[in-house]
């Protein structure tokens, strides 16, 4: 990168005043938050408030009309952005999975090492086994995603999105889609990668698994974020009425 | 029809000024609406064709009662020239088909992609292109490019002759190329945007992207389409008699001409070139359609 070394002490995603339209609609209007390596943060807020647009500008999936993000001090919002070096440092979970159905799940796990990283297949294919262990999939690597059940499904996008060895994971809603009993198998994945220090953005509606798991929590509506703090303090005295009418009806 | 329920906004005048969500028909490659003429044709039972053949057989005699010409000696004069119907003409006429399928084929999934192209110079014209000889008249093309190509390429000193029939191929392939382009550019809009995504947010590049995860998803779902557009085409190939390539209907013409052209040879044999192209055809539409019902279940 040409651009300013990053350092492990400033911020690893840093999100300055950005505004987003598809459009005539606005969807955020001056948003800035910065998240250091190693943290979890959860955004949390009404459904059409721009929590999940946000994320995916972090990895260029959408792009922004002004602001500035930075990852690792890659700017995001540049003419002639490197797309593909940004990706590589971010990676991306999905609320519907978007596993690839034609190929296995060890085959997900591998297919992006192989053929963007270019790694020998040994290697790689050591890694990702490891990887459907540690996901708990023991087993299945050689399911289809059809055969497996959607917290499964997810389980393996996980280690799918690992297996780039990623700096920051982005969670877009990912237990929104799956029944209440796999729910959980997936947060407990989330879990122990936030303990290994993996620095997680996640948007979520799970507030007892925000509230457990994040380092700080940003509550967003129309755009904007409202009210943001450490989870012991943002559930206990929101001050915001948005905020409290918010949980007011979720908690 | 009568029995149908009214529903706000979709059949009758709705009672909110909110917007009503009405029911979508989505329609894929390989679903019902593009392969109608496969279906038809394989919805029919397995003896419409010895029905059609004896139909035919019986009919001119009696159209011609007080003929001397009897049913034997058209079935005699059929018989004779038989091989040579089948063997000169019908075998030309597949082996056009196949090449013309061929060439369409290849130029039909090279535009096909160029529609889906990020760039949108080459997306629109390759958009316009598909479009143009999608809607044209099939006749109209053959005849242009019969007319607009040179009879014989002068190479230094070396002549070649281009043959009518090669014409004929690259005319016809001309509808079969947008169409299959179409089918293409159907099969691939099918795939879920989400496995864009998910294959971009792994740093794929667009091309990593196209040939291993959306190709590979939607190939199948091209077969029964692709199929549909083979037996179109095979039997859309004696249009190119008009052009006096030899295949079967040019001599079945030839044939009857040597017969003394006589009028109750004309339902026999004509009668026969029906019956031959619905038995080559048939198999392909049963085929499609089965495909058709085993690619949809899956995804």
């Amino acid at each position: 990168m040409s651009e300013t070394e990053w350092t492990p002490d400033q911020p690893i995603v840093s999100i300055k005043d950005v505004h987003k339209s598809f459009g005539d609609l606005e969807v955020l209007k001056g948003v800035s938050l910065d998240v250091m390596k190693g943290e979890v943060i959860c955004i949390i807020g009404p459904s059409g408030s721009g929590k999940s647009t946000l994320i995916r500008c972090i990895n260029a999936l959408n792009d922004i009309q002004a602001g500035s993000i930075q990852v690792e001090g890659q700017e995001v919002n540049a003419a002639g952005l490197d797309k593909l070096a940004l990706r590589k440092k971010v990676g991306m979970v999905f609320q519907q999975y978007n596993l690839f159905p034609h190929k296995t799940a060890l085959e997900n796990v591998m297919m992006a090492p192989l053929l963007v990283l270019k790694e020998p297949e040994d290697e790689v294919e050591k890694r990702a086994r490891a990887l459907v262990k540690k996901v708990r999939l023991e087993g299945k690597e050689d399911s289809y995603p059809g055969e497996l059940s959607g917290g499964q499904q997810q389980r393996v996008a996980i280690a799918r999105s690992l297996a780039m060895n990623p700096d920051v994971m982005l969670f877009d809603e990912v237990t929104a889609a799956l029944d209440p009993e796999t729910v959980k198998e997936v947060l407990v994945t989330i879990k122990d990668l936030a303990a290994e220090g993996m620095t997680c953005i996640l948007v979520t509606h799970e507030m007892g698994f925000a509230r457990e798991i994040a380092d700080h929590i940003y509550f967003t509506d129309r755009g904007v974020i409202v009210e943001h703090g450490p989870p012991k303090t943002f559930f206990k005295s929101a001050k915001d009425p948005r905020t409290r009418e918010f949980l007011s009806q979720i908690l | 029809m009568a029995m149908l329920k009214p529903i706000p906004g979709i059949n009758s005048t709705p009672t909110t000024d909110m917007a009503v969500l009405k029911p979508v028909t989505v329609a894929t490659p390989g679903s019902a609406s593009d392969i109608n003429f496969s279906r038809f044709i394989a919805d029919l039972p397995w003896w419409a064709l010895p029905a059609l053949a004896a139909i035919l057989m019986m009919w001119p005699m009696a159209a011609y009662a007080q003929s001397t010409y009897t049913m034997t000696d058209a079935t005699n004069a059929l018989i004779k020239w038989l091989p040579f119907l089948v063997l000169q003409g019908f075998v030309f006429n597949i082996l056009i088909s196949i090449t013309t399928m061929a060439l369409g084929t290849v130029a039909g999934v090279v535009l096909g992609l160029m529609q889906i192209s990020p760039n949108r110079l080459i997306s629109q014209t390759a958009w316009l292109i598909t479009q143009t000889f999608r809607n044209s008249p099939w006749l109209v093309l053959l005849f242009i490019v019969m007319l607009a190509f040179p009879f014989k390429i002068e190479i230094g000193s070396l002549t070649i002759q281009i043959p009518d029939w090669v014409k004929a191929v690259f005319g016809l392939s001309l509808p079969i190329m947008a169409n299959i382009s179409e089918v293409v550019r159907g099969a691939i809009a099918s795939v879920p945007s989400g496995q864009w995504e998910a294959a971009e947010s792994l740093a794929y590049s667009r091309q990593q992207t196209v040939w291993r995860i959306i190709l590979p998803q939607c190939f199948k779902r091209m077969i029964p389409p692709w199929m549909n557009w083979y037996a179109i085409l095979t039997m859309a190939t004696p249009l190119v008699s008009l052009l006096g390539v030899e295949e079967i209907v040019t001599l079945s013409r030839q044939a009857m001409a040597a017969e003394n052209g006589r009028p109750e040879l004309l339902v026999p044999f004509y009668g026969f070139c029906l019956v031959i192209f619905f038995a080559y055809c048939y198999p392909i539409a049963r085929w499609t359609i089965a495909l058709e019902r085993k690619y949809t279940v899956k995804l």
